[in-house]
């Protein structure tokens, strides 16, 4: 299917503080965002798409010049596809926080004069969302058709129904959790404490010294991606295969896994800012909406207006389908419209980014109806009318 | 307009919808491709969600505005509280169940009241079948015995037995013909699929 093809970013500079839940104050920032497709004249037609730990804006399409530049769900937004741009004007924003255009630890901070480093606040998955909500306002956005998000951005899609319920028309949240679980926090904390302990990481200023903690963020990914796949997934594409012809008693590379594992960590190292990894698994840890209502998920809930899809994968064992029906049976609790997919896909965790027929098709569905309900409202106004 | 929309609802579908109150809370085990609830939901009012374990079917359900939560009904109702619906609808899928009894008790947890359908192994051309030594095969029992998704066979009179057991009863009993008309007389012997309305005692 064909993509949206070149796509540019777009900045917007925010003069109002953003007050943040730790109490602190982001004194003014910029937000790096994309669109694509058309806004329609009562703009009921904006979808927002949020992005996971280490995606950015650029959800579709490719920069320039730069073939290999294909956005992260390039095969879910585009003419034609599952989200439809033809239909829909869909919005990737990037986070505060990290490193992809967005004001993040790299950049300077006005009160020192100096890169932030760690000293950049700690963002949650709800100050993400205030923030978006203000790139909203910007563009004439008052309700969203759609808000959604895989993962750590099916979070702040959730939060989106929390926090703004009037603005969400429907929520889609993909293989994501109403909180992380011990065992996640243990993998954050394993993947922060190798970019803490790296000697590089000169306590989040390495940018003054001019390196990176590459060895921390190296182990941070490899750690992290294990996350990702499934065990079976693992054991299909590399099982126990070797690189060379036989074991080399040493500890270098063995393995297939090993050398994929380091590759994906090294790439890794070579783009992504350390503090913003630590600020992003700090927001995936402290995410808890129903915290505030004595752990009571549907109280939480309560409030919100929105209708939801939800999805998850058999075999992701990351944001298990165990915790997608927490979520399902606490809005059902609330009686909110809501539909829930279980897709037997082999991928873990990854399958929300992978191409799944069956996940495609319920998606685009989704998207169907929520189009249908768009093209009918004229119609009832025009009745009404009469 | 909506009655062109829901000509092709199923005879025995039609049937049943009858039974159901308008605006009333409903959920629809098995529900298929949707088409029950979205009737209910579209001309009567009702409201509530489907349960549907086949993956074909749940991008139909969600076009057509069906809340649908993709599940097997055997894995349990936990989803759900006591008595949150009005009705459950559990038509065509309880033969298919391998704790009949699980399920039923389930469906009484949950609903206040039942209609349930399955195809009577009794109908008279299975009952021939039989007498000539094969297991039947008809509209209502479409498949070979060795590839059917139809673990239990019951007849009519087997089933109010066991309704009577998890607390369930009987307000109506009715024996539609495979064009969906209710048969009147020897329902059990003429009828193809069997339709039970129940109340939970």
């Amino acid at each position: 299917m064909k993509s949206i093809g070149v796509v540019s970013p777009q900045s917007m500079h925010f003069k109002q503080p953003l007050p943040l839940q730790s109490g602190a104050t982001l004194s003014d920032y910029t937000l790096a965002y994309e669109t694509y497709g058309t806004l329609n004249a009562d703009a009921s037609n904006a979808v927002l798409v949020c992005h996971a730990l280490n995606a950015s804006h650029h959800v579709a399409g490719i920069y320039e010049g730069q073939p290999k530049s294909t956005g992260w769900w390039d095969n879910m937004v585009g003419p034609g596809k599952a989200l439809d741009t033809d239909r829909f004007f869909v919005i990737g924003v990037n986070n505060p926080g990290s490193c992809f255009g967005s004001t993040g630890p790299m950049h300077t901070n006005p009160a020192t004069g100096k890169p932030y480093g760690a000293s950049f606040p700690v963002v949650t998955v709800e100050d993400w969302v205030h923030a978006q909500a203000r790139l909203a306002d910007a563009l004439g956005i008052r309700q969203f058709a759609a808000v959604m998000g895989g993962s750590l951005g099916g979070m702040q899609a959730l939060a989106w129904s929390i926090l703004y319920p009037t603005r969400v028309a429907h929520c889609l949240v993909i293989a994501s959790t109403p909180k992380l679980s011990a065992q996640n926090i243990a993998f954050n904390d394993v993947a922060r404490q190798a970019i803490l302990t790296d000697p590089d990481f000169h306590d989040g200023d390495f940018y003054a010294n001019g390196v990176v903690p590459k060895r921390g963020l190296r182990v941070a990914r490899m750690i992290g991606h294990i996350t990702y796949l499934s065990d079976d997934d693992m054991a299909e594409k590399f099982g126990r295969d070797l690189r060379g012809d036989d074991y080399q008693f040493g500890y270098g590379i063995d393995f297939e896994i090993e050398s994929y594992l380091r590759y994906q960590g090294d790439k890794f190292s070579e783009y992504f800012d350390a503090n913003t990894y630590l600020l992003i698994t700090k927001a995936l840890d402290y995410f808890d909406p129903a915290r505030t209502f004595n752990g009571d998920l549907s109280a939480a809930l309560a409030n919100t207006q929105a209708e939801f899809l939800l999805v998850s994968f058999m075999t992701d064992w990351r944001f298990a389908p165990e915790r997608s029906r927490e979520i399902v049976q606490a809005l059902v609790k609330n009686d909110r419209r809501v539909s829930y997919a279980e897709i037997d896909a082999p991928h873990g965790h990854d399958a929300f980014l992978l191409d799944d027929p069956r996940y495609m098709a319920v998606v685009g569905s989704y998207y169907d109806r929520i189009w249908q309900g768009l093209s009918a409202r004229p119609l009832a106004v025009q009745r009404e009318a009469a | 307009m909506i009655t062109e929309r829901f000509a092709g609802l199923r005879a025995d579908l039609a049937f049943i919808a009858h039974w159901v109150a308008p605006a009333s809370r409903v959920l629809d085990l098995g529900c298929g491709d949707g088409a029950m609830l979205e009737y209910l939901q579209v001309d009567k009012h009702c409201s509530g969600y489907g349960v549907e374990i086949d993956d074909a079917h749940i991008p139909r359900c969600v076009q057509r505005g069906v809340s649908v939560i993709q599940q097997d009904m055997e894995g349990g109702l936990a989803m759900f509280a006591d008595d949150a619906f009005d009705t459950v609808l559990c038509l065509s899928a309880l033969q298919m169940m391998k704790n009949v009894e699980g399920v039923l008790r389930d469906i009484t947890r949950v609903g206040r009241e039942a209609i349930v359908s399955f195809p009577n192994f009794a109908h008279w051309p299975h009952r021939v079948a039989l007498l000539t030594g094969r297991m039947p095969i008809s509209e209502s029992l479409p498949y070979a015995w060795y590839d059917t998704p139809n673990l239990r066979c019951a007849t009519i009179s087997d089933f109010e037995e066991l309704a009577d057991e998890v607390g369930l009863e009987v307000l109506e009993c009715v024996a539609l013909r495979d064009d969906g008309t209710p048969v009147t007389f020897l329902p059990n012997w003429r009828g193809s699929l069997a339709v039970f309305r129940l109340r939970k005692r």
